[in-house]
């Protein structure tokens, strides 16, 4: 297929796949606010829930930028949900991977250009008041739209490699995304790891799998208090949690498998490296690292396969002899 | 393109009701249902329509409008009815003019043997702007220049038809003969129980067909594209759908680079081999080596790679000569001198401002008659004589008299009239036809068209972006 159809269609599923994380992370944020105390000690400013979400995003500088002086949930939220100039807010995300559809109108089936249609027109309806009338409702509703459209294309789409190269961006956007997020909160909760089981605690890393949707999972697998290291484990090591890193390493894994020919071999390469280190690592190998050192360590990884993805699909280099045509 | 208005007193065919209102025997079981539905019902379905074509995203963009980049074309429910022999006849015209205008390209960029005969004078041809003397001793595949043709008819009464213009360049607005035809289907599945439409779904799989057939000798399985200028473009729905309908890739030009004077595309496994380009960009704008060098849009080397052979352009580079409107006068003396036939559809008669006496009456008569630029489209740039006010005749006479040659005009028509859902209920409303008439293996069109309906009362201009909408055509099955 061609390559800017498979960058197009990548970027649309990831696109839908930010918007969604955010919508997850602001809500959940949303709900902690609401909650009687805060984990704030002097010089953690930066771990007042409303700044969680900037940091994980890494938006916090450009938050600053627009909205100078203190952090507010107001403007948080018009910030993450509703402001055009910031390219990651959830309004931001849901025009791109529709303008992304309809420049590819042609890959996609006609069910999934007129969800996402719908979903970008819905959204257009959206402004601060009607947000903040009922803000859990609007992230509920982000969140499921996310997942229609998911299901939309699931349901309707050819197997072919427009879907591989779907499947691909929202993977690829939601490992980065668990891995932040996981990355963020232990930072910002390690300073009460001493009171492991007391009801801050219990709340925090509660909100921490609620953004993920693995709280029910938590308990049905450990039966027990929530403990760092086993969401630690759960986020990272197990393959039968939908948004664990393991889980979307599988994925991409499989995916690039399919995707690669004999002459693309090295995105598959790096997909199964990262993928192995999952697949046969252990929850005390990531406690000797660091849990800091581990995911940055996954991130770089990432990063790698992210750009050999680009170089080998998305968008190519020819050799010189093709190239120089190009460039007359 | 346009049609004129008749002072409102004046009566005009209509083409579903007689002049005692009753309807005629191809509307007959429409016209039994209709009557059995409440107004109520005929809204509700009226804005289902609206709204589902605002979800499908079926839009087209206005040019010169900031406001809004992309907005639905309006779509009315009821469908214009035309029966089987109606259709032969137009069908046969349309076929009968698109070979002849074929030949005529083909002559005029070889032997030019119809300037010999003085039947079109050379400069008509040499002093055209759309000329493309690049063109000239280059042989195309199969002798085919327009593989995509909208013929623009009006009828002014059941038996006489006019053609108004030729739609040679990039003719659009196939796709809402499509999307119509699903919306009706969609909206009213038990009409096309009750009454026999000849299907124009296949509209997409002639068009391949057509298209692969005229691949550079040498390739076996020919690969097409769509290429589009991208998303901005007013048609980019239509290029989408296209694309989509025959299964091709649609591609912009910084998707195809040319090499050893081969189209190959940029593809998630390397360079592909491009055989046939079914382009939906202007000829200036295709290769900006050949042509216009300022344009982004093109593929630097295309030219080189179709002049080799190397590559189909669909259409052909230079057919704008052929459907400008000042040579569009010439099209039934072609038809004569190529085929050797009558034309089965006639021109509306036109004069030419170049020519003095035609001038002249002209201007003599400016409140009674359209006035188009020649090389003009979209609706844009012309004057509705009997729709005009004092100063705007005016203002369009100094504008003729500067140029006249640029000028053609013609008789206001009495078009016709369909039945349109409007605000205070079911009303006439003027109406045109487009059928588009494919060429390649061989010359056809599918059993239908689009219908552009001007919606504001006593309007003649059915132009999108001039306020027009669009209906499904029923070509019934005989």
């Amino acid at each position: 297929m061609l390559s800017r159809a498979a960058n197009n269609l990548y970027w649309m599923s990831r696109q839908i796949e930010r918007a969604e994380n955010a919508a997850r992370m602001l809500d959940v944020t949303y709900r902690m606010s609401l909650l009687p105390y805060r984990v704030l000690e002097p010089g953690q400013e930066w771990a007042e829930p409303w700044a969680l979400p900037l940091v994980i995003t890494g938006l916090a500088s450009a938050y600053y930028e627009r909205y100078p002086g203190r952090i507010t949930p107001d403007n948080v939220l018009r910030f993450m949900v509703l402001d055009p100039a910031n390219s990651s807010s959830i309004c931001s995300c849901i025009q791109a991977a529709r303008e992304n559809a309809r420049s590819m109108r042609g890959a996609i089936t006609e069910e999934m250009y007129e969800d996402l249609n719908d979903f970008w027109l819905k959204m257009r309806e959206f402004d601060r008041h009607r947000v903040e009338a009922d803000v859990g409702g609007f992230f509920g509703w982000v969140k499921i739209r996310s997942h229609q459209f998911r299901g939309v294309t699931f349901g309707t789409m050819l197997r072919d490699e427009s879907y591989h190269f779907i499947r691909l961006g929202t993977f690829m956007e939601r490992a980065d995304n668990t891995a932040r997020i996981l990355d963020v909160k232990y930072h910002t909760l390690l300073p009460s790891v001493a009171d492991v089981g007391g009801a801050v605690d219990y709340y925090q890393w509660g909100a921490l799998l609620r953004s993920v949707s693995a709280f029910d999972s938590y308990r049905k697998i450990y039966h027990d208090v929530i403990t760092p290291m086993r969401v630690a484990e759960l986020l990272i090591l197990r393959a039968d949690v939908p948004r664990s890193l393991h889980a979307c390493m599988n994925e991409i894994y499989e995916i690039l498998q399919e995707l690669c020919d004999d002459t693309q071999r090295e995105a598959e390469r790096l997909a199964g490296e990262l993928h192995a280190k999952l697949h046969y690592g252990q929850t005390q190998q990531i406690i000797q690292i660091g849990l800091h050192e581990y995911l940055t360590g996954f991130l770089d990884g990432t990063s790698r396969l992210t750009d050999e993805i680009d170089k080998t699909f998305l968008v190519p280099v020819y050799p010189s002899h093709l190239a120089q045509t190009v460039a007359a | 393109m346009l049609a004129a208005v008749r002072p409102a007193s004046a009566r005009c065919y209509d083409e579903m009701y007689d002049a005692a209102g009753i309807p005629y025997a191809h509307y007959g079981a429409y016209a039994e249902w209709l009557s059995g539905k409440p107004r109520d019902f005929m809204l509700q379905k009226q804005r289902e329509a609206d709204t589902l074509y605002a979800r499908l995203g079926i839009t087209f963009a206005v040019y010169g409008d900031e406001g809004g980049v992309e907005r639905s074309i309006p779509f009315d429910i009821i469908p214009r009815i035309m029966p089987a022999a109606t259709w032969k006849k137009i069908s046969d015209g349309c076929c009968q003019r698109v070979r002849a205008l074929n030949a005529f390209l083909s002559d005029i960029y070889h032997r030019q043997e119809i300037v010999r005969a003085g039947i079109v004078p050379e400069r008509q041809i040499l002093g055209n702007s759309l000329f493309r003397r690049e063109m000239q001793g280059v042989d195309v595949p199969g002798g085919v220049y327009v593989h995509v043709a909208g013929v623009d008819i009006v009828m002014v009464d059941a038996e006489t038809f006019y053609v108004l213009e030729d739609n040679l360049r990039t003719p659009s607005g196939v796709s809402y003969m499509l999307e119509n035809r699903r919306m009706m289907m969609r909206l009213f599945p038990d009409l096309f129980a009750r009454i026999a439409v000849a299907p124009v779904d296949h509209y997409a799989d002639v068009l391949l067909d057509n298209l692969r057939a005229v691949a550079p000798t040498g390739s076996a399985d020919p690969v097409v594209v769509v290429l589009t200028p991208g998303s901005y473009n007013s048609a980019y729905f239509e290029h989408a759908f296209l694309a989509q309908q025959m299964g091709v890739e649609l591609v912009e030009g910084q998707d195809l680079f040319v090499s050893d004077d081969t189209v190959f595309m940029r593809t998630t496994h390397g360079p592909k081999r491009v055989d046939v380009i079914y382009r939906r960009i202007d000829d200036d704008f295709l290769d900006p080596l050949a042509f216009r060098r300022d344009s982004i849009l093109g593929v630097p080397g295309l030219f080189a790679a179709y002049r080799a052979g190397h590559v189909t352009l669909a259409n052909a580079i230079g057919t704008g000569v052929a459907d400008d409107k000042s040579t569009y006068t010439y099209a039934p003396e072609m038809i004569r001198f190529y085929l050797g036939e009558e034309p089965i559809l006639q021109n509306v008669p036109t004069w030419q401002l170049g020519r003095p006496d035609d001038l002249k009456y002209v201007l003599d008569h400016l409140p009674e008659l359209v006035v188009k630029e020649v090389q003009g489209s979209g609706g844009y740039g012309m004057l509705v004589g009997p729709a005009a006010g004092k100063s705007e005749i005016r203002a369009y006479r100094e504008r003729i008299l500067e140029h006249s040659a640029n000028f053609i005009a013609q008789p206001t028509l009495a078009l016709s009239t369909c039945p349109t859902f409007v605000q205070s209920g079911i009303a006439p409303r003027h109406v045109d036809l487009r059928p588009y008439v494919l060429s390649g293996k061989s010359v056809t069109l599918v059993p239908g068209a689009l219908t552009r309906v001007a919606l504001r009362e006593g309007s003649l201009v059915v132009n999108s972006s001039q306020g027009g909408g669009t209906k499904d055509t029923w070509i019934l099955e005989s």
